[in-house]
C-alpha cells in the first residue's frame, strides 16, 4: 500500500546522484591546487623544468600562480604515490585494492585488508548499539513513568553529550585495562554506546509521550492496568520515533567507535587504519579508511530505513 | 428493574482551578436519567457539556455535590466498565486495523479469542461496516471512522452510551443517516444514552429528553421531555411536533444567552 504513494526509485535516485555528481566534480578540480606543490616538486627531481625552481622559493607563491606558470605540470597532480588530495578514481582503486581484489585472492581476513577492519569497527559498532539502544530505551520508560527519574536522568544525559568524546574515550580505554578487561572490544562498545545512547533516549520519551490525553482517557474509560497502557497504546506509538532515533544512534554509534580506535595502541579497526595512515604518511589509506567508514554508515541506516518501511508497512502505518 | 435512576447528579459543582483564576465549569447541576432514555445535552461552547460528560465517566471529579452512576460512584462505575464513551474525534488507533481497534476495549478486558471475533462481526454489522474489519483507519472516511469508534464502544456490555458530539465533524447528510442508525441502535440494544450535540434538530431527533445548557457558570437552564413517539423516521421533523420541541430549545438556548 506505501508503493502507490511512493516516488519511484529512478525518481528518488536523480537527486542523490545529481549532487554526488556535483561532489566528484568539484573534488576533481580540487585535486590541483591541492597537490600542485607536490607535484612540481616530484617532476622536478625527475629534471623537468618549474618555475620558479626549487621548493623553498615555491613556497612564496601562490598555488593559482604555481598552476598558471606550470600548465604542463598540473595534471602530474592528478597521479602522486602520496598526494595531498588524492582523486576519487585513486581512492575507488585502493578501496578496490584493499577489498575486492584481497578477497578475490581469498585474503580477505588478511590484517592488510579493509574488509577485516571493517569487520572489527561493525562488531564494536553492532555491541554499542544495541548496549545503547537498551539503556536509551530502559531510560525513556524511567523518565516516562516516574517522576523523580525525569528530574534525576535528563539533565545527566545532557550533561553526558557536553563532554567531548575524545576526551572521554582514552580515559574509558585506560580504566577498562585497569580493570583487567584484556579485550579493546569492551572499551570501544562503551564509548560507541555511550554516543549512541542520547538520541534513543530522547527519541523513546517523545515517542512514549505523544499519546493524545484522549487517547489515555479512552484507555481509561477501559480500566485498563499501567501495563496494558504501555503494551496498547504507548509502546506501540513511539515506534516511529524509534526508528528515527535508532537510525541517528548507529550512526552516532559508528562515530563512538572509531573514536575508541584512535588513541594510540589500537591496531585492528577503520579507526587505526586512518591512524596508521596518518603516521606512515600514506593518504591514500586514510582516505580509503575513510570511505569505508561511510560506505559502513550508509549501510547501517539502509539497513534500518528498510526495517522501518516493513515494520511500520506491517503495522498499517503510511511510512 | 430497579426505581433508582440510571444516571443521578445532586447540587454538583466543578470549578477547574487555572492560572487565570478558577472556572466555575458546573454550577448545582441537578439531573436524573432513567434507564433506556436517550438524553441529550444542548448548549454554546464552554457550558460544561464536555465536563458533565466526564464527571459521569469518571475521568473528571466534581468538587461538591452527588453523583451515582448505577448505583456507585462514577469511578466505581467506571472501574466496572458501566458505560462505553465515544469521543468527539474517533481517536481510532493507526496501527490497529478498524477489527482490532473494536478488539482493543475486549481485550484490556480479556474477553476470549472466539468471544472477541464474534463481538467484532456483530458490532461491525450494527454500524453498518461488516467487510471493513481488516481496513487501517486512514482508508475509510471521516463518517465511518466515527462508525467505527461507535462499534467500539458497543463492543463491550455496557448499558449506558456517553458520547460527546460524535457527529460534530460530518456534513449534514451523513449526519442524518447516523441519527437514524443510532435510533435503530438504541432501540434495539435498549442501553442508556448520553449524548451531547450541538444540533438543535439532531437533539430534537433523537432525545426522551433534552438538557439545556449555559455558560459562566455552566447550569442546566431547562430541561424538556419529548412528547414525540418513539418510532421516528427522518420526515418526523417536518411535522408540527418536532418544530415546537425545537422552538423550545431554541428558546431556552436564548434565555440562557440574556443572562450574561
Ligand atoms: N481541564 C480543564 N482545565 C481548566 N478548565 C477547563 C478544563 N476543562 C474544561 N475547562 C473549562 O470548563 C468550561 C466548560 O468546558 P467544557 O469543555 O465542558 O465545555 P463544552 O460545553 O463541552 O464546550 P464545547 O461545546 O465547546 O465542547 C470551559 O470554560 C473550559 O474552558
Ligand atoms: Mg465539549
Amino acid at each position: 500500500m506505501g508503493c502507490a504513494r511512493g516516488i519511484p526509485m529512478t525518481k528518488a535516485a536523480l537527486p542523490i546522484l545529481t549532487v554526488l555528481a556535483a561532489i566528484v566534480g568539484i573534488w576533481y578540480l580540487a585535486v590541483a591546487p591541492m597537490n600542485i606543490r607536490v607535484a612540481l616538486d616530484t617532476v622536478e627531481r625527475t629534471g623537468a623544468v618549474v618555475t620558479p625552481e626549487g621548493s623553498v622559493e615555491r613556497r612564496a607563491v601562490s598555488v593559482w600562480r604555481l598552476m598558471a606558470q606550470n600548465r604542463e605540470h598540473v595534471s602530474a597532480g592528478y597521479a602522486l604515490d602520496r598526494p595531498r588530495l588524492p582523486t576519487p578514481a585513486q581512492v575507488g582503486g585502493e578501496l578496490w585494492k584493499t577489498t575486492g581484489e584481497m578477497a578475490a585472492k581469498g585474503r580477505a581476513w588478511s590484517k592488510r585488508s579493509l574488509i577485516y577492519h571493517s569487520w572489527i569497527t561493525l562488531r564494536s559498532t553492532l555491541w554499542g548499539f544495541v548496549l545503547g539502544t537498551s539503556i536509551g530505551i530502559i531510560g525513556a520508560i524511567a523518565i516516562v513513568y516516574s517522576r523523580v527519574a525525569d528530574l534525576s536522568i535528563m539533565p545527566w544525559a545532557i550533561i553526558s553529550q557536553t563532554i567531548p568524546i575524545v576526551a572521554l574515550a582514552p580515559m574509558i580505554i585506560v580504566v577498562a585495562s585497569q580493570l583487567g578487561v584484556e579485550s579493546r572490544g569492551v572499551p570501544k562498545a562503551i564509548i560507541s554506546a555511550y554516543l549512541c545512547f542520547f538520541p534513543v533516549l530522547v527519541g523513546m520519551v517523545k515517542g512514549l509521550r505523544s499519546p493524545e490525553a484522549s487517547q489515555l482517557d479512552l484507555l481509561k474509560t477501559y480500566d485498563a492496568s499501567g501495563l496494558q497502557t504501555f503494551l496498547k497504546l504507548r509502546l506501540p506509538g513511539s515506534v516511529p520515533y524509534l526508528f528515527t532515533s535508532l537510525k541517528v544512534g548507529i550512526a552516532a554509534a559508528l562515530v563512538g567507535t572509531i573514536v575508541g580506535e584512535l588513541p594510540t595502541g589500537a591496531i585492528s579497526g577503520l579507526g587505526a587504519r586512518i591512524l596508521i595512515g596518518d603516521q606512515f604518511g600514506t593518504p591514500l589509506a586514510i582516505w580509503a579508511a575513510l570511505f569505508a567508514a561511510a560506505i559502513l554508515a550508509g549501510l547501517l541506516v539502509t539497513v534500518l530505513d528498510v526495517t522501518q518501511r516493513l515494520t511500520l508497512g506491517r503495522m498499517g502505518m503510511r511510512a | 428493574m430497579s426505581q433508582q435512576p440510571k444516571i443521578s447528579a445532586q447540587g454538583l459543582n466543578l470549578t477547574f482551578q487555572t492560572n487565570d483564576g478558577p472556572v466555575h465549569a458546573l454550577k448545582d447541576v441537578d439531573l436524573n436519567i432513567e434507564e433506556g432514555e436517550f438524553v441529550s445535552f444542548i448548549g454554546p461552547s464552554g457550558c460544561g457539556k464536555t465536563t458533565f460528560l466526564r464527571c459521569i465517566a469518571g475521568l473528571e471529579t466534581p468538587t461538591a455535590g452527588d453523583l451515582s452512576v448505577n448505583g456507585m460512584t462514577a469511578d466505581e462505575a467506571r472501574r466496572s466498565r458501566a458505560y462505553g464513551y465515544v469521543f468527539q474525534h474517533a481517536g481510532l488507533y493507526p496501527w490497529r486495523t478498524i477489527g482490532g481497534n473494536i478488539r482493543l476495549p475486549l481485550e484490556i478486558m480479556g474477553y476470549s479469542k472466539a468471544d472477541q471475533s464474534e463481538r467484532v462481526a456483530k458490532t461491525l454489522e450494527m454500524v453498518d461496516l461488516a467487510g471493513f474489519e481488516k481496513k487501517y483507519p486512514w482508508q475509510l472516511s471521516g463518517g465511518m471512522q466515527q462508525r467505527a469508534s461507535i462499534a467500539r464502544a458497543l463492543a463491550f456490555d455496557a448499558d449506558i452510551l456517553l458520547m460527546d458530539e460524535p457527529f460534530g465533524a460530518l456534513d449534514e447528510i451523513v449526519r442524518d443517516h447516523l441519527n437514524e442508525q443510532l435510533l435503530q441502535l438504541w432501540a434495539r440494544t435498549k442501553k442508556t444514552i448520553a449524548f451531547v450535540t450541538h444540533s438543535i434538530p439532531e437533539a430534537v431527533y433523537l432525545s426522551t429528553k433534552i438538557v439545556v445548557m449555559s455558560p459562566r457558570p455552566g447550569r442546566i437552564t431547562d430541561i424538556i421531555e419529548s412528547p414525540l413517539p418513539a418510532e421516528r423516521p427522518l420526515d418526523l421533523r417536518d411535522t408540527p411536533e418536532f418544530l415546537e420541541v425545537a422552538h423550545r430549545v431554541r428558546d431556552g438556548l436564548r434565555a440562557g444567552h440574556s443572562y450574561d
